[in-house]
């Protein structure tokens, strides 16, 4: 039944490229039942494989004489982020709602970027997580470089290539893993036991950690997160930080964790404490935790603190992973769905709720407009995403992030003080950007002038996709049971051997 | 042999000679002064229709070819790779007659449609050829079609300038490799491609090494020029931005498979004719225990090939970036196309599965770019210019064809689930099947971040197309009979990219029986 929501949403994409073009409220409400659907799918397919472990959905010959086959298949992990999907799906609809530009093709585009992450997340097989992971690169192209803002055709082919380098690397590691396995398949499975040698894991590994490191936001490989999602409209910001970087670090994850193991062996000596794999990219992850929250503390561009945030977050994803024990990297698939909920809220009101109505995102702009007066939906808004960016207890990321400095802490304790800055900092910026942009009691006669006029009124399709994400986010964070029972299993069953 | 023989082989061939002739016979003769139009549909469908016969009599040849008179050395193969190399050539060719419909560069398509035939038999007989004077007629019989096809936008300077250039670089590769090609007679005293293999295994021929190596480096640039390898490319951008579009379509698909089709009849001559003793070493490092550390390729041949390959897909795709023509473009890509395959051939496996991964590559890259210079051709003909500008809002002056565009570029720049990426994976995986070696994997990884860097100029087109407001927003119209063989073109590439069994089965069915 999971498998739907990949085939649904690649037929809704179909269906509103042919969609009558000045229908722009078809478009929208067609899109929105495509991802209603999807959702509806992705909840009832989460709830029916709690505690089934893994799977498998389905399971045909693709091509024959290459052993390639089309398999799906859901552990915990999949079901979570599956789950993530659809939540980010409905509320990048809703938040779309206003877009009145070539409507119809801005869902189809966004639809078949919906059903190739399903696809990623579903997959059991290295070639077809492969080809979901590469048609998502398309329709991120053109939603950005048409429906954006900011320098977007540069932000949106930054992405673009940046994606496909990505992708290249992984190519080159799963045409290795297919050459050298001789096992003359692609299913994850059969790679994890097609006995690899250490030898080639340990290039393997590095490879492809950092081809979908890249698309994570790993430090250095981050820069096209920010000007990615300024860019983008908001629905692919939110797209982009709630589940495309989760592409990423699933990949990281799933492929380059699962297949290759040993890549994360010691070297046999050690530099400056750095003696395997795993310390380079726990380190790189610790990097990005304090450089991202550090450079969101001095942006004057409200979207480009969320950007940056975004960095610092996916950081601890990647740090978490690294940990390679239980609580870590629970912490980190958590981290994962918490971050896609939040980060989808604050793209959601710093793109559309705020932008949209005062047409600046700048900082030192929004100072002067009183938005908590004119605004106060979406000052109270920000308010509980920023708490729940923070990682206040409560909230989905608290959970998460605590359970990944746990995780670390057991591992190697420096990398936790390194990260803990970078939650300090972290509320720093998220005071810093909710004060100024929405609590400052500035008073400049010329913004006063110059937006004097009444800003539009709050739509529902605001207040019902903010009431989700929120909601969510705080039922996860009060009772995250719900989720931790899909992923502890699975993480078990990945740590116990075998890879998947 | 007698002549029967000779027609049960050829007859594909023959069959086209003939249409040749009978389209002639209808436009100059019983034609003569009626309206343009109905003189394209007449002679665009007649020869459409001899290819189609041509195409039904495949299967009536003789099985295992022909051999030399008096001999058991094979002279014009059939089955396997050579057929399917044909079947490729002729529904390739009808695609490109298909282009005819919308095009209005000549008055004279009698005459067009007679050569791209016969240049297409050049084409049939390059595939089947085993023997040096064969190959060398076929592809003299191929070239001097192509060379008349690309001038014959009269009323356009371009056209001469690029069918003179061509022609030019055209005599000059021939010259090369004739002269190749007697050397090898000269060293191994035959001219049948396995008789020639044969004899390099005889002392003689090893004795004659350094004249063996002058003939093969001739013969490379001779091939290489054909199949616009770097640095014997330079034809290829001022041809392809020059050539009337169904020209310029038909050296970019039907020319290529012919010439990789040879190619891979001499790689296959290559890789049984070297022994050990042909091992090309470069010493890379001195080891702890100072005994050299090599880095190998098998042949000769192969590494002649290899630098070829490593150059054309480099500077293939990095001067592609520079174009705001997109004929020109499109001309650097497939220069980068043909690095990507001359990388297959220099890691030629003795098992089928190279060469049915290179007929792979080329039969779907012939098809998706004759859909691209179909695309090219209705837009240059509605906006007067092929720059990229003509191309910005094509989604609104024709949503179905920035649509096929849009699939048929990602699909040259390799994105699942479209045809491009199966060959590409098809290819690369045959290259590491072969060896897996250091060498292979680097230039398998540089490939695959050459054609990373290729996804940057395939979305300047297609970002003209999709993001940038058009100039003015005529609609553009499309004969409908191209834009239905253009909209097939498409669907197949989707088709082909999402079952990619299809065409990797029907290729296959022609090797079983061998």
């Amino acid at each position: 039944m999971l498998a739907w929501t990949i085939y649904l949403s690649f037929a809704g994409a179909l269906l509103e490229a042919l969609l009558p073009k000045d229908k722009p409220a078809l478009a929208r409400w067609s899109a929105l039942a495509v991802a209603l659907a999807g959702l509806i799918l992705a909840a009832v397919g989460f709830a029916a494989g709690l505690g089934h472990g893994r799977v498998v959905i389905a399971d045909v010959p693709w091509v024959p004489s290459m052993g390639i086959r089309f398999t799906l298949a859901a552990d915990g992990i999949s079901l979570v982020l599956v789950l993530l999907t659809g939540l980010a799906a409905v509320a990048g609809v809703l938040f779309s709602w206003n877009i009145e530009l070539r409507t119809n093709e801005f869902f189809a585009f966004y639809l078949a970027l919906i059903g190739g992450v399903y696809g990623v997340f579903l997959s059991s097989d290295l070639f077809l997580l492969f080809v979901f992971y590469e048609i998502a690169i398309v329709p991120k192209y053109f939603l950005i470089s048409i429906w954006g803002s900011t320098r977007r055709e540069y932000g949106a082919m930054k992405l673009a290539l940046y994606s496909f380098v990505g992708s290249a690397m992984v190519l080159i590691g799963l045409l290795a893993a297919y050459t050298s396995s001789g096992s003359r398949s692609t299913g994850l499975v059969q790679l994890a036991h097609a006995g690899l040698s250490v030898g080639f894991q340990m290039w393997a590994f590095p490879l492809v950690f950092v081809g979908f490191g890249i698309l994570a936001g790993m430090w250095p490989f981050h820069t096209w997160a920010p000007t990615g999602h300024v860019a983008a409209p908001t629905a692919a910001s939110m797209l982009l930080a709630g589940v495309v970087m989760k592409l990423g670090a699933y990949g990281c994850l799933r492929v380059a964790m699962g297949l290759f193991p040993h890549g994360m062996d010691p070297w046999g000596f050690s530099y400056l404490g750095i003696g395997s794999w795993r310390d380079v990219f726990a380190l790189l992850a610790v990097i990005g935790i304090v450089y991202g929250a550090l450079v969101a503390l001095v942006q004057s561009d409200f979207k480009f603190v969320i950007g940056y945030s975004s960095v610092s977050h996916m950081g601890f994803v990647l740090l978490g992973l690294m940990t390679l024990n239980q609580i870590g990297m629970t912490g980190a698939v958590l981290q994962m769905f918490s971050h896609g909920i939040i980060a989808g809220l604050l793209f959601a009101i710093v793109g559309r709720i705020v932008y949209e109505r005062t047409h600046t995102r700048q900082l030192a702009e929004l100072e002067g407009m009183h938005l908590s007066k004119r605004l106060p939906f979406a000052a109270w808004a920000f308010v509980i995403a920023g708490v729940a960016s923070m990682g206040l207890p409560g909230f989905s990321g608290f959970v998460a992030e605590f359970q990944v400095l746990v995780g670390s802490w057991s591992a190697k304790p420096w990398w936790t003080g390194a990260a803990g800055v970078g939650i300090v900092v972290g509320v720093a910026y998220t005071w810093r950007a909710m004060q100024l942009a929405f609590f400052s009691d500035t008073h400049s006669a010329v913004h006063i002038h110059e937006h004097g006029h009444e800003l539009a009124a709050i739509t529902w399709p605001e207040v019902a996709g903010v009431s989700m994400l929120v909601a969510v986010s705080l039922a996860v964070g009060l009772y995250p049971k719900i989720l931790l029972d899909a992923i502890e299993p699975a993480v078990r069953a990945m740590l116990a051997g075998g890879g998947q | 042999m007698n002549y029967a023989d000779l027609l049960r082989v050829t007859l594909p061939e023959t069959v086209l000679e003939v249409t040749a002739l009978i389209v002639l016979i209808i436009d100059l003769g019983l034609l003569r002064g009626r309206a343009l139009r109905l003189r394209v549909v007449a002679a665009t469908l007649l020869g459409m229709f001899g290819c189609g016969v041509a195409l039904m009599t495949i299967p009536l040849q003789a099985q295992g070819g022909l051999n030399f008179p008096g001999s058991d050395q094979l002279l014009l193969a059939a089955g396997g790779s050579t057929t399917v190399a044909q079947v490729g050539i002729l529904a390739l060719t009808v695609l490109t007659l298909l282009l005819m419909f919308d095009s209005t560069f000549t008055r004279n398509v009698g005459e067009f449609v007679a050569v791209t035939l016969m240049a297409a038999t050049g084409g049939l007989l390059i595939a089947a050829a085993q023997d040096l004077l064969v190959i060398f007629i076929g592809l003299e019989l191929l070239s001097l079609g192509l060379y008349i096809l690309t001038a014959f936008a009269k009323k356009s300077a371009k056209s001469a300038e690029a069918a003179m250039k061509y022609y030019l670089f055209g005599g000059m590769s021939a010259a090369f490799l004739l002269f190749g090609f007697s050397y090898l007679y000269g060293v191994t005293g035959s001219t049948n491609l396995h008789q020639i293999m044969q004899a390099m295994y005889g002392s003689n021929a090893i004795h004659a090494a350094p004249l063996l190596y002058v003939a093969l480096v001739m013969i490379a640039a001779g091939l290489g020029f054909k199949v616009a390898a770097v640095p014997f490319h330079f034809w290829a951008p001022d041809t392809y931005e020059g050539a009337p579009a169904p020209a310029a379509a038909f050296i970019a698909s039907v020319s290529k498979v012919a010439s990789f089709a040879l190619l891979i009849s001499i790689g296959t001559a290559a890789l049984h004719a070297f022994g050990d003793a042909h091992v090309v070493r470069f010493v890379v490092a001195i080891q702890a225990d100072r005994t050299p550390r090599f880095i190998g390729f098998a042949t000769p041949w192969s590494f002649a090939l290899t630098i070829l390959a490593v150059a054309s897909m480099v500077l293939g795709n990095l001067a592609a970036l520079a174009q705001s023509s997109v004929r020109r473009l499109l001309a650097y890509s497939a220069i980068a196309h043909a690095g990507y395959i001359l990388l297959a051939l220099a890691y030629f496996s003795r098992t089928p599965a190279s060469a049915q991964a290179v007929l792979y590559y080329i039969l779907t890259y012939g098809l998706t770019t004759i859909g691209a210079f179909g695309v090219v051709g209705a837009v240059e003909r509605a906006s007067g210019s092929d720059q990229m500008e003509a191309f910005a809002g094509l989604h609104r002056r024709n949503p179905v064809l920035a649509a096929i565009l849009l699939v048929l570029f990602l699909s040259l720049a390799g994105i699942p689930p479209l045809v491009g990426f199966w060959a590409k994976f098809n290819l690369f995986a045959a290259v590491l099947g072969v060896s897996k070696g250091v060498v292979p994997f680097a230039l398998v990884a540089l490939a695959l971040a050459m054609s990373a860097v290729s996804l940057y100029y395939y979305l300047q087109v297609l970002k003209r197309a999709y993001v940038t407001p058009a100039l003015d927003n005529s609609k553009i119209e499309v004969h409908p009979v191209t834009l239905t063989a253009l909209i097939f073109i498409a669907l197949w590439v989707v088709m082909m990219g999402v079952f990619p069994a299809i065409l990797q089965e029907w290729m296959q069915s022609f090797y079983a029986p061998m």
